[in-house]
């Protein structure tokens, strides 16, 4: 039995339908637009969504980054690549962000700012942030058709109420161009200012939940948030209130991801962006070389 | 250190893949592979519980998906629906008729005499659940030795090829309700092409619960028949056989049969209700069917299509009346994956939390310092 699959491996039909859902969702920012979304042979909720518009978007000669929690290496990161390179013949692929034409992301948006010519296609788990107020999939339609998002926000204010802070960390409600609120999928608060007037297209692929929706380049995103509470990212201060910086690298101005070293036992700090954090410590070796020279 | 920053998914993802075959293959040397067939024969079950999830009907590749899984249901019927997103729809068959099925088990707990008669056919029903000691020790010779002395007492002439649905009899009656000409002409959903929009026609619904996963059926069928629910079903007829695939002839147009699928089907009458305006009441029914041999499948998609039908009508008053809560949690391919993403790294997402968590705890430790 032939094991050769068609290019991007969908067939063609999926591909189309694909496509056009898609231009609806650029059409409509921030609009949830159904479509059939395909089985893939990877697990619903390992990236299908994300997976299904870069098969249907990506072409010949293209490159592609794909990312996992800001890296290029982690497992699910490798086996989506391994998968696409597999399906669609001639194509390159990098794990630099500036030589992408498409990335593929789950979790993080890169640090490094995405341009025009580029697009980003983020991965969803759960594309509708009204679902933590309200279960039925059909009275939510309602709610963002009448833009009434008023549960969310006293979802917010009871979270001031109660822990004097807005507890959601990721997957940060944000309203896209003043009307549909879209849940960013499950990046940290620090990504959310990189959507707004984004000059990157950005596509949100839920696989399991079947629906695709866009922020096209320069359309305002801003996370909900009160005039007297504002919207914050984390933060990583020391106890003497100092910025953290990346052990690697030395930045302080990337997210920063916490773990315990095994040797000494203790916490230390790098940079979750692993492309950012090599370009970081390549420019610095630069500097020193120039320096000595 | 185990840091995803760290090169190295590539190659721990070869890894596992080794030992996963490794686990396979170790058995001992004069171990056979397991072929195809074998599965198909010997795990009959277990293949049709695959072919029905996986929803396509090549029962050679829901062997090799079983094989390959490891005999995991979820994962042998997820590589089926893989593979056949990679087909096209090419054509499209008339709706077939059940009753033409060649049927190789049918029975009916409404009536003792049903036309054409009860047919037990192969069940475990009344099977007692004793271990079967003489299993353990089972040669070729003593397989042959079986067939042969079934094919001896059988008189195969003696079973017809199809019998009349039990329903037919009963709707000839006035007791069911009139079949809608109106339904009859609409364009089934197609769920593989189509996504799910609530609310839904009924034949959505159907379609979604026919690939649903076994276990998630019965979980809310058996959730309505405790009390959370109201059907009270009486299984008007189970059937168990092969259905005639019919195409029109690509010169002739004529309808031809192309093959056969082999099928459970499953008709539930359910107590009568005052919802016919100025007609007589009728009983109402339920509809399950399924590839492959899966009765409980077959039974419990009839309950919860019964039920999803009244939810449908005056809004769900328990959770298997509700066709988002049912529709949308039965998928084995769909639970499965989100069960098992949550496996993959969250450390963004956790660091998240964790500032989230860190400042809330500094806040209130600032005002109780205050206070």
């Amino acid at each position: 039995m032939s094991t050769s699959y068609p290019f991007g491996f969908l067939d063609e039909y999926a591909k189309k339908e694909i496509r056009r859902s898609t231009l609806k969702a650029v059409a409509i920012p921030g609009y949830q637009v159904p479509y059939s979304s395909r089985e893939m042979p990877m697990g619903r909720g390992f990236g299908t969504g994300g997976l299904q518009l870069t098969l249907a978007l990506i072409g010949k000669n293209e490159t592609l980054k794909v990312i996992d929690q800001g890296s290029d290496d982690s497992v699910n990161a490798v086996n989506l690549r391994h998968f696409i390179e597999m399906t669609c013949e001639g194509i390159n692929t990098t794990t630099k962000t500036e030589d992408a034409d498409i990335v593929q992301s789950r979790h993080r948006i890169p640090e490094k700012p995405l341009r025009e010519d580029q697009l980003l296609v983020l991965q969803v788990p759960y594309p509708d942030p009204l679902i933590v107020v309200e279960p039925s999939e059909d009275k939510r339609k309602m709610l963002h058709g009448e833009a009434d998002y008023s549960r969310l926000l006293v979802k917010l204010y009871e979270d001031i109420v109660t822990f004097d802070e807005i507890t959601i960390s990721h997957r940060y409600p944000t309203r896209i161009n003043d009307h549909y609120v879209i849940d960013p999928s499950p990046i940290p608060r620090w990504d959310v200012p990189k959507i707004n007037q984004s000059k990157a297209l950005i596509l949100f692929g839920a696989g399991r939940e079947k629906k695709i929706y866009a922020v096209p380049p320069h359309t305002k995103a801003e996370p909900l948030a009160f005039d007297d509470v504002p919207f914050r990212t984390e933060e990583f201060f020391d106890d003497h209130g100092q910025r953290r910086a990346c052990r690697r690298c030395c930045c302080t101005s990337s997210y920063l991801d916490e773990f315990v070293d095994s040797t000494t036992g203790q916490k230390v700090y790098q940079c979750s962006d692993t492309d950012w954090c090599e370009q970081q410590m390549i420019q610095s070796i630069e500097i020193q070389k120039a320096g000595v020279a | 250190m185990g840091y995803v920053a760290i090169k190295g998914g590539g190659q721990a993802i070869e890894g596992t893949k080794q030992v996963f075959e490794y686990l396979r293959t170790r058995e001992n040397e004069s171990t056979l592979p397991l072929d195809t067939s074998t599965i198909e024969n010997q795990l009959r079950l277990l293949h049709s519980r695959v072919i029905s999830e996986g929803g396509v009907y090549d029962p050679r590749l829901a062997s090799l998906a079983i094989k390959q899984a490891q005999g995991d249901t979820l994962e042998a019927a997820f590589a089926l629906r893989a593979y056949r997103s990679t087909k096209p729809r090419l054509l499209e068959t008339p709706v077939l008729d059940t009753a033409d099925m060649r049927i190789t088990r049918r029975i009916s707990s409404a009536f003792k005499d049903i036309p054409g008669g009860q047919m037990l056919g192969a069940t475990t029903d009344y099977h007692l659940r004793l271990m079967r000691m003489d299993m353990l020790d089972e040669s070729p010779e003593h397989f042959r030795a079986m067939t042969k002395d079934w094919f001896k007492k059988i008189n195969i002439d003696d079973i017809p090829d199809t019998f009349p649905k039990v329903l037919a009899g009963l709707r000839a009656e006035g007791l069911l309700p009139k079949i809608n000409e109106a339904d009859r002409s609409q364009q089934p959903f197609d769920i593989t092409r189509e996504p799910l929009i609530f609310p839904l026609p009924r034949s959505a619904a159907l379609a979604t619960m026919t690939r649903a996963e076994q276990g998630s059926l019965l979980a809310i069928a058996y959730s309505n028949m405790r009390g959370y629910g109201d059907v009270h079903p009486t299984v008007a007829e189970l059937r168990v056989g092969f259905l005639p695939v019919l195409l029109p002839h690509p010169i002739t147009g004529e309808l031809t049969e192309i093959g056969e699928v082999e099928m459970t089907e499953c008709e539930v009458i359910a107590m009568y209700e005052d919802e016919n305006g100025d007609e007589k009441p009728t009983f109402t029914l339920g509809y399950g069917a399924c590839f492959g041999h899966n009765e409980v499948k077959a039974i419990s998609m009839a309950i919860l299509d019964r039920a999803l039908q009244r939810g449908m009508k005056h809004g769900p008053a328990n959770p298997s009346e509700d066709p988002e809560f049912v529709l949308l949690h039965v998928d084995g391919i769909d639970s499965m994956g989100f069960c098992t993403h949550y496996k993959m790294p969250h450390y963004v997402t956790f660091q998240s939390d964790m500032d989230r968590l860190r400042t809330t705890q500094q806040k209130k430790d600032k005002k109780e310092s205050v206070e």
